[in-house]
């Protein structure tokens, strides 16, 4: 397998589904962040055939990985420090998604005013329903058009 | 600082200190002629309702306070083009707490997240109109005194009222409440509500004709069934009768099943039906003035 260098303190986000690495990183900010990332596209996996995998190299109470719970349940977050492994992060469904997913309604206000936030919040943690926090439309994955 | 933008912004409790508070007014009027002395209403409508415009209004100028608005009819020269959220932070300089009512879903969230005084949500196009809901309640517990153990028929188009939905899942918080849902089949309640009885183990049953559902009744909500709803003009003349209420059906009601509507009626409800002492249509909207003048209170924390 191709081999990016070590990290001493960081993240490896292991198990993204193909072609989402450049989505996740967008989405965690690290476009925003002076650290090292590596992108490994296409790697191969038994499990899942192909997968992506970021590496991230930074202080591990600085990001906020919430959001992955919301995009993918099986990414597996290692958590590094000094090398070695620390623990396998066990991510939590945000409360809230800001600017993470788009409301589709056409009668809501973020319709017609476009500065808006989109803000989603969780109405349902088991059945992991999102709602827009101004129409109270629910959150379907194939309307948004945003897995990209 | 609060904001009524769903009528679950307050809980069970609230609500009943909200309704107690309705009551007091109305029977020490006197004695809230003045309590917004020197406050002021600001009643922001992007769209026209003038029955609602007024009776915010009314409740406001009730409490000894005064209002100020949009020019009617003439919403896009006052803001032009302004966004809800610039709109409302200049408006919070003027007055005291605000009414909107906005054609688009959420367009008082909106204006809450970015306004320092209160909000009242009076209407956000197919999703919410909580004044609505509690004058509805409010009629409901003054004619019944209570607002638990009761069976409440809804009849007409369950598809798209919103005031209908609002109100089931507002009494479906209630012990001891079940529902008889009346409508034709292109009509029916929607899924999110009727998920919502499932998941609160609430009963209901559906129905396409009122006169099957009358006799059990306590309380009968009526709502217009508009032609433009109907597939083909054929269904809707072989079903429109059932969803008018006349004498003749209201005969096989409970001697105690009242009859709301949230008005304007068009031929829904024969005008036969007015003298009925179960008609209590004309009596929501004196309470909505009275539930209306409990939230501005309650809100302002005048209470
Ligand atoms: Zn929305």
């Amino acid at each position: 397998m191709l081999n990016v260098g070590k990290i001493e303190e960081g993240f490896v986000l292991d198990h993204i589904p193909a072609g989402k690495a450049m989505y996740i990183y967008h989405h965690l900010g690290l476009d925003k962040l002076d650290c090292p990332v590596a992108i490994i596209k296409n790697a191969r996996s038994n499990a899942m055939g192909k997968k992506d995998i970021l590496k991230v190299e930074c202080d591990i109470d600085s990001l906020n990985l919430d959001v992955l719970a919301f995009i993918d349940h099986n990414i597996t977050v290692n958590v590094i420090k000094d090398g070695e492994i620390k623990e396998k992060r066990k991510l939590e469904l945000p409360r809230e998604l800001v600017d993470v997913i788009k409301c589709t309604n056409p009668r809501c206000i973020t319709s017609i005013e476009h500065e808006l936030p989109h803000i989603f919040y969780l109405a349902d943690e088991e059945r992991e329903i999102y709602r827009c926090k101004y129409c109270d439309v629910k959150y379907e994955e194939n309307d948004a058009g945003e897995w990209n | 600082m609060r904001h009524l933008l769903t009528p679950q912004d307050f809980s069970v409790e609230e609500l009943e200190d909200l309704f107690v508070l309705a009551d007091d007014i109305e029977n020490n009027s006197a004695k809230y002629s003045h309590i917004c002395d020197g406050k002021k209403l600001a009643t922001l409508f992007y769209e026209p309702s003038t029955r609602t415009r007024l009776s915010h209004e009314t409740a406001m100028i009730n409490l000894g306070g005064s209002v100020i608005g949009f020019p009617s009819g003439n919403v896009s020269s006052a803001t032009k083009g302004e966004s809800v959220a610039d709109t409302i932070r200049v408006i919070s300089c003027f007055a005291d707490i605000a009414a909107i009512r906005h054609p688009k879903e959420g367009a008082a969230a909106v204006a809450a997240a970015y306004s320092s005084i209160p909000i009242i949500n009076a209407g956000d196009g197919g999703h919410q109109h909580p004044t609505q809901t509690l004058l509805d309640m409010q009629t409901i517990r003054r004619l019944k005194g209570r607002l638990s153990d009761m069976t409440i028929g809804i009849c007409g188009d369950l598809k798209f009222g919103r005031t209908v939905h609002s109100l089931v899942e507002a009494m479906s918080r209630y012990e001891g409440i079940s529902f008889v849902f009346i409508s034709p089949q292109e009509l029916r309640m929607p899924d999110y509500v009727t998920d919502i009885l499932h998941d609160r183990g609430i009963d209901y049953e559906e129905v396409t004709k009122l006169e099957d559902a009358i006799p059990k009744l306590d309380v009968l909500y009526m709502t217009r069934v508009q032609k433009e709803r109907f597939f083909n003009e054929e269904d809707y003349i072989r079903l429109k009768d059932f969803y008018i209420l006349d004498e003749k059906k209201l005969a096989a009601a409970k001697p105690d099943c009242y009859i709301l509507h949230p008005l304007p009626r068009v031929n829904e409800i024969a005008p036969e039906v007015d003298n009925d002492p179960r008609a209590a249509y004309f009596l929501q909207v004196k309470y909505g003035v009275l539930v209306r003048m409990a939230v501005i209170l309650t809100l302002l924390e005048r209470n």
